[in-house]
């Protein structure tokens, strides 16, 4: 399937959220928009879901403590209970304030790891992959608005003529 | 304009009228640029003390712990010291990153980046002594709890030795994850920037693919700020599980429930005065002053006189309560420390750490760049004292007088010690020439607000 996009490139962040803001009331459908650094605002505009990434981050959370508890009471309590400084080993709640530093970093190691390693397969993110901003530089300084079109050519780019606009590219992706 | 407003009072942040290209390319010279003189001679010189450490090194493990100057009685010393002063000194990267972000500190994002290598790097330098002070580093892996031959022998997980390896550990690595998240834009910007193509490959290969969708960069921000909130907490239990391995114990002058607080604030100060000592070269060599202003400066010299009283607190409180406790073990120990044979290292670190951060009261002072980067350095010197003192000064009088002696670092102990030191700066120097050191994403979030250029053009305009 080939398909044909219209990018629309800005150079200034305040221009783009106003042309979003735009070409929106114009009813244009925006794709993408691939931006240099986070833009305010630019996702309540996009309409894009909150992410439920710091969701993921709570659970994860609890997956390490529950595992720091059940290894702890495994090792020290069901495994080999020891007579240590006359602690009392036999009995995880009683023990439980020392034990409380390991849960606590096993806590942060899983909620943090996971959460990340799920943020970076979510937005595909890993070594060897080939980047996919259309043009390099809005790594730099600007900001490209990915608008998909099938028959309305004319119509979108004379909408998007109106808006404080750099450059407009018409591109074919095959796929 | 009008979402981008701050207050007038406020300092800017990025001087010299910068647009966002001029950002990208800012950040980008000292990479794409060939080093310079002076790094290679800096660069050399850590090379050969790093050698030395190395050499160092290979010939404890293959001699044994016996050629260090440590004693019966002084049975932990330069190695402990080294340990502890160089985990302090990675605190400061995640606090400026994280808890700054947590407080929505825009001066954070012109040395967050530098801050947090320093952290990483720091970490590594503490980690090598446990390391090599087991005597038989192969064997490391008998700390980790797995299964083994020996029957059912785990690790005890009451001690805070093993507190250490987890909070450490955990500690490493999520810095590292943190620090890697935030580098895959400017790593990007870098790749994008690119002519040569090896340097396009190895930089495509480390920023993962980063293309800057508004979605990515939703998610970035979220996990930014999970990270954030996990990382404080984090940071404040390190370097508290650290003080527990002489809080916990029954050692006068270690046993005191003050520890961790008071390590905590000497962690910050340390962290801090040593971000002080490479950024105002750093700034300077990389041609970043319009990133890392003097408003940075004294703002991060403020933060260490803050902590420096804190710390200052606690050495008097310490005093205080020996003598309020009517334990004349106690009261001993720090008697000892204030007047007995190492009184001179105790009163190197009164006056590094409490009288020297008091001259940042005076804006003339800390608003010097010289001066700043001398107390740094005498902040650095303070706490490795700080330490010292704390661990040889309540071993070597121990229960027993006829055990009693003192401590004199062997070749070796010195050695590696400043084997640790040009570790960390061939590290933190490689780092300086293949890094964005700027996290320029970030920072261009703020031209707007803290800009000079901006700042000047509101002032004009009245809004």
């Amino acid at each position: 399937m080939a398909n044909k996009f219209i990018h629309a490139i800005y150079d200034d962040d305040d221009k783009l959220l106003d042309a979003i803001k735009f070409l929106k009331k114009e009813g244009v459908a925006i794709e993408d928009v691939f931006t240099p650094f986070p833009v305010h605002g630019l996702d309540h505009l996009l309409e894009l879901k909150p992410t439920r990434l710091a969701i993921t981050a709570f659970l994860y959370g609890c997956i390490g403590l529950t595992f720091g508890l059940l290894m702890i009471n495994y090792i020290m309590i069901v495994d080999w209970p020891q007579n240590i400084g006359g602690k009392p080993s036999f009995s995880l709640m009683e023990n439980l304030p020392a034990f409380v530093p390991v849960i606590f970093e096993l806590t942060v190691f899983f909620t943090a790891h996971l959460m990340v390693i799920t943020f970076y397969l979510r937005s595909s993110l890993w070594p060897f992959k080939k980047a996919e901003n259309p043009i390099p530089e809005t790594t730099d300084d600007k900001f490209l608005v990915q608008i998909p079109v099938s028959g309305n050519e004319k119509e979108i780019k004379s909408k998007i003529k109106k808006t404080d606009i750099l450059k407009i590219d018409v591109v074919e992706i095959k796929e | 304009m009008g979402s981008h407003y701050e207050a007038p009072i406020r300092k800017p942040l990025i001087t010299g009228n910068k647009t966002y290209h001029q950002i990208s390319v800012d950040v980008a010279r000292p990479i794409e640029g060939a080093a310079n003189k002076q790094w290679w001679i800096v660069f050399s010189i850590s090379l050969v003390l790093f050698m030395w450490g190395i050499g160092c090194i290979i010939y404890t493990i293959s001699t044994g712990i016996g050629v260090w100057g440590l004693n019966k009685t002084v049975g932990w010393a330069w190695d402990i010291t080294n340990f502890v002063w160089w985990v302090g000194i990675g605190h400061a990267g995640t606090l400026i990153s994280a808890v700054l972000l947590l407080f929505r500190q825009k001066w954070r994002m012109g040395i967050n980046r530098s801050a947090e290598a320093m952290t990483i790097f720091s970490v590594i330098q503490a980690g090598l002594f446990p390391l090599i002070h087991m005597g038989r580093p192969w064997l490391a892996y008998w700390i980790v709890p797995i299964p083994n031959t020996f029957g059912s022998l785990w690790v005890n997980f009451n001690s805070p030795l093993l507190w250490d390896v987890f909070a450490i550990s955990t500690y490493l690595t999520v810095s590292l994850v943190f620090w890697w998240t935030g580098l895959l834009p400017d790593f990007a910007m870098i790749r994008d920037r690119a002519v040569k193509p090896f340097q396009k490959k190895i930089y495509s290969l480390v920023s993962f693919g980063w293309s800057g969708r508004a979605k990515d960069w939703q998610r970035f921000e979220e996990v930014s700020l999970v990270l954030a909130g996990l990382a404080t907490p984090l940071v404040l239990s390190v370097h508290t599980i650290v003080s527990f391995d002489f809080a916990t114990s029954v050692i006068p002058g270690w046993h005191t429930t003050i520890f961790p607080p008071y390590f905590v604030a000497g962690a910050i100060f340390s962290g801090f005065a040593m971000v002080n000592t490479l950024l105002i070269v750093m700034r300077k060599v990389c041609n970043l002053e319009d990133y890392i202003t003097l408003q940075h400066i004294e703002l991060m010299n403020i933060v260490i006189m803050i902590t420096g009283s804190i710390v200052g607190c606690a050495y008097i409180t310490e005093l205080f309560i020996a003598w309020y406790s009517g334990v004349e073990y106690e009261q001993y120990a720090f008697l000892n420390r204030a007047t007995g044979p190492y009184w001179w290292a105790y009163w190197a670190m009164m006056t590094c750490n409490v009288f020297s951060p008091q001259f940042m009261w005076f804006k003339k002072l800390r608003t010097s760049i010289v001066f700043s980067f001398v107390i740094s350095i005498v902040v650095n010197i303070g706490m490795w004292f700080e330490r010292f003192v704390i661990i040889v000064t309540s071993l070597h009088r121990d229960y027993l007088p006829s055990s009693w002696t003192m401590f004199s670092p062997s070749f070796v102990d010195i050695g590696i010690f400043l084997g640790t030191i040009g570790f960390f700066f061939v590290l933190f120097l490689l780092y300086a020439r293949t890094f964005p050191v700027i996290a320029q994403a970030e920072v261009k979030t703020i031209l707007k607000s803290s800009g000079d250029n901006y700042k000047k053009l509101r002032d004009k305009n009245g809004k």
